[in-house]
């Protein structure tokens, strides 16, 4: 334990500082490290030779293949092998038939002062003689500054302005229809149900579009007060946009067991942040700040499902300064 | 001067033999741990290889048409000519199949290889003075192809695509003050984004990033070709010199030959073993999702990172002002790489206070306090990385995704701790015996390098005393 403490010590102050260090002496062997051997071994040249034949018959038949179209499988075996042959053969070729050879070279060690003053000197000739060297840096950096910000300003072309972003086709009254247009009809939805529903006439593509609609025991609802009539018959909709980061909520647990199980819960697939249907989608577990924006539903005489007004919220990921509900 | 003869050749006219000379001469020191930035090279050019036979095909485009094709579930369907032609590619042109997964492929082992190279660079020491410009330019590779991997992989415009870009526009929309207009002036519109997004992203992954790689490339080669290599203690290695294998013939041959089983490896992948079956996952709508969903390896510890973090967003008055996403997607990687970018700098200040150049590298036990250090935070990163995969945990384990999630959580603050604890005394017992980790005792033990070995084991003993 109190190792554990000097070494956390250790790391908390950087203690190194106060032990500076040496550089590491030279070794101080006097070994000559280099070598020649040339010759190879007559199965080495052999081998070599049998080598370079089969890769040369493997990119072949490599060849033959893709141009009947062969299957994928075989391309890639013979075209793999006659790669591993090429490395095989250039390895042996390499360690047993060329000559093998340790060598010194010398290193260019530490520049020499003069050379490195004489540059300095040639590059500052520049300003030989110039009095205003102060005034023509400034302008100078007025110039670049201003080429920087020309060089900028064609980038706000790329796209619109973020203005866009909080926009939701759900108004009150807009009919829900799923995939194929067709209206989603109340009694189409069993208690457990999970389905994907769009704005009547509207791009499915939008991030405001896509909700999900489940039907839980009227029972079971635990909305807030200002929610209570946002969900006939138990059901729900709330947007298909994780808040956290954007994918679709497209799993949706709903117990089929009873007491001290999970609640009914809407889960993302990808940081599996997940929501309480009950409680308006309020956050379970996972990343996710905020709950999934409710769609309030109404029941029309058709018994359609439409929606009873907007989104509660803004949908999916946040950005600075986007509204919570 | 005759024909035949194409060196003089060109020499009469370049002027060549001089650097060839230079060249075929240039000694590399042999360690198999040097090979992992040649893997990394060479998958870039397995990259560049079958990318360049992809663009030939592929169509970035976001204009629906019908694709027809052998593959009988969607057959007929309404998609995208991103999607169409990526389908194309892997069912009609004759050999699309294997450039699609081997080019996949390679982009798993090129980011694989980036970062072995990483961990040896600075388990080694080898980003100290003078080589701290080279190492930046590595760190800076490195971000960059996690990013074009993205780019590449959200191109398609399936499914899972689709699932990530999403991801990615929330992170991008999480930038303080700014991310709304950022994320709009990117995305040509509100997610999914509008007609000029696909072609966009389509030239920073086939042109823009490319490029740059391959100059910071080119870049990284010059500089280690002016500085020439690290090496590892032996007899006769000093600070001043480089002992090993010249250029011609054998090093190039055995190089030549690295490239060619790296190709062949990925080649095989590519032929042999099923990768991002796109037809598996359908075209993307942005109302669809997938369970099981989760992206190429080298972006599970941000995948990890925005699940593990509480669910909560920073807000003022009824208002978000910084999103969760910001925590998970740009926080902790800007955190993550700060700290590459900064420690060739941090390491001096915290553990060396060495100023000196140094061409010859350290093993890890030679500074038990760094190597402690960077393997806290490589177990930081990983146990972020694992929660990534929680819910595959879920489906092998059966460990319930909540109580994970409080287990990563607590881990995230104590398995850095623990792994500093005992990579540090691993390297410390390493140093006192003199042991290999995996060969232990061996005869030609090399001395410790900064101070004769009997001048430790007095100090430690000195240490354990007091």
């Amino acid at each position: 334990m109190s190792r554990l403490l000097r070494m956390l010590t250790d790391l908390a102050l950087a203690r190194g500082v106060l032990r500076a260090r040496h550089p590491p002496p030279e070794p101080e062997d006097h070994a000559d490290p280099t070598r020649y051997d040339a010759g190879a071994p007559a199965w080495a040249e052999l081998a070599l030779v049998v080598l370079l034949l089969l890769c040369g018959a493997c990119f072949a038949a490599f060849a033959v293949l893709l141009a009947l179209a062969g299957d994928t499988q075989l391309l890639g075996a013979t075209a793999g092998g006659g790669l591993a042959l090429l490395a095989a053969a250039l390895v042996l070729a390499g360690l047993r038939v060329a000559p093998r050879e340790t060598a010194v070279e010398p290193r260019e060690d530490a520049p020499e002062p003069e050379e490195t003053a004489e540059d300095e000197r040639l590059l500052g000739a520049v300003a030989d003689g110039v009095s205003r060297r102060r005034l023509i840096l400034g302008a100078a950096g007025i110039a670049g500054t201003g080429a920087i910000l020309a060089a900028a300003a064609p980038v706000t072309a790329l796209g619109p302005s973020a203005r866009v972003l909080d926009e939701s086709p759900w108004r009150r009254g807009v009919v829900l229809v799923d995939e194929e247009d067709a209206p989603v009809l109340a009694d189409d939805l069993e208690v457990g149900a999970f389905i994907t529903a769009f704005p009547r006439g509207a791009d499915k593509r939008e991030l405001g579009s896509p909700v999900v609609v489940v039907r839980v025991r009227p029972d079971e609802l635990e909305l807030p007060a200002a929610r209570r009539t946002w969900a006939p018959e138990g059901l729900l909709a709330y947007s298909k946009i994780c808040t956290h980061a954007g994918c679709a909520v497209s799993l949706f647990r709903y117990p089929t067991y009873e007491p001290g199980s999970s609640p009914p819960a809407l889960a993302c697939p990808c940081h599996y942040s997940t929501f309480d249907v009950r409680r308006a989608a309020a956050v379970v577990v996972g990343p996710a700040g905020r709950p999934l924006p409710q769609l309030p539903l109404a029941i029309d005489a058709q018994r359609q499902l439409v929606a009873g007004g907007p989104l509660s919220g803004s949908v999916g990921p946040a950005w600075w300064g986007t509204r919570r509900s | 001067m005759t024909p035949t003869d194409p060196v003089a050749f060109v020499d009469d006219r370049l002027r060549t033999s001089r650097p060839l000379k230079a060249v075929l001469r240039y000694v590399f020191p042999d360690h198999w741990s040097f090979l992992l930035g040649e893997m990394a090279l060479y998958s870039f050019v397995v990259l560049v290889v079958t990318g360049t036979f992809l663009a030939l095909f592929f169509d970035a485009g976001t204009s629906e048409v019908v694709w027809h094709g052998p593959y009988a579930p969607l057959d007929g369907a309404q998609v995208t000519t991103s999607y169409a032609s990526a389908l194309d590619l892997s069912f009609k042109v004759p050999g699309g199949l294997l450039f699609r997964q081997t080019h996949h492929w390679a982009a798993l082992l090129f980011v694989v290889a980036i970062t072995l190279h990483l961990l040896r660079v600075v388990y080694t020491a080898a980003f100290r003075k003078p080589r701290e410009l080279n190492y930046l330019v590595g760190v800076l590779m490195l971000g960059l192809a996690l990013l074009e991997g993205y780019a590449g992989y959200s191109l398609i415009d399936d499914l899972l695509s689709g699932m990530g870009l999403a991801i990615g526009w929330s992170v991008s929309m999480s930038i303080p003050l700014l991310g709304g207009a950022i994320s709009t002036l990117i995305w040509d519109g509100p997610y999914p984004g509008g007609e000029a997004f696909l072609p966009r992203l389509f030239i920073v992954h086939v042109f823009i990033v490319p490029a740059v790689l391959a100059g910071l490339i080119g870049l990284h080669l010059a500089m280690i070709v002016r500085q020439h290599h690290t090496q590892f203690r032996g007899p006769g290695r000093r600070e001043h010199n480089v002992v090993g294998s010249p250029m011609w013939p054998g090093y190039a041959l055995r190089s030549l030959g690295w490239l060619a089983a790296t190709s062949a490896v990925l080649v095989l992948l590519g032929g042999l073993v099923q990768i991002n079956p796109i037809w598996q996952w359908g075209p993307y709508q942005p109302w669809l999702g997938e369970n099981g969903a989760q992206p190429d390896w080298y972006l599970g510890w941000l995948i990890g990172a925005l699940r593990l973090m509480p669910g909560f967003d920073v807000t003022a008055f009824g208002r978000t002002l910084v999103p969760n996403p910001f925590f998970g997607g740009l926080l902790f990687p800007t955190v993550v790489f700060g700290l590459l970018f900064t420690f060739p700098w941090l390491d001096r200040v915290a553990f060396t206070r060495d100023r000196a150049k140094h061409h010859l590298l350290e093993r890890p036990r030679d500074n038990p306090r760094r190597t402690g250090f960077i393997t806290a935070v490589v177990v930081w990163v990983a146990t972020v990385f694992a929660f990534g995969a929680s819910d595959r945990i879920f489906l092998a384990l059966q460990i319930s995704y909540d109580l994970q999630l409080w287990l990563f959580r607590a881990l995230f603050f104590v398995a850095p701790v623990v792994a500093y604890v005992i990579a540090r005394r691993w390297a410390e017992g390493l140093r006192r015996s003199g042991a290999h980790p995996l060969r232990g005792v061996q005869a030609d033990v090399v001395l410790p390098p900064r101070q004769p070995a009997d001048a430790r084991v007095g100090s430690d003993a000195a240490r354990r005393e007091g």
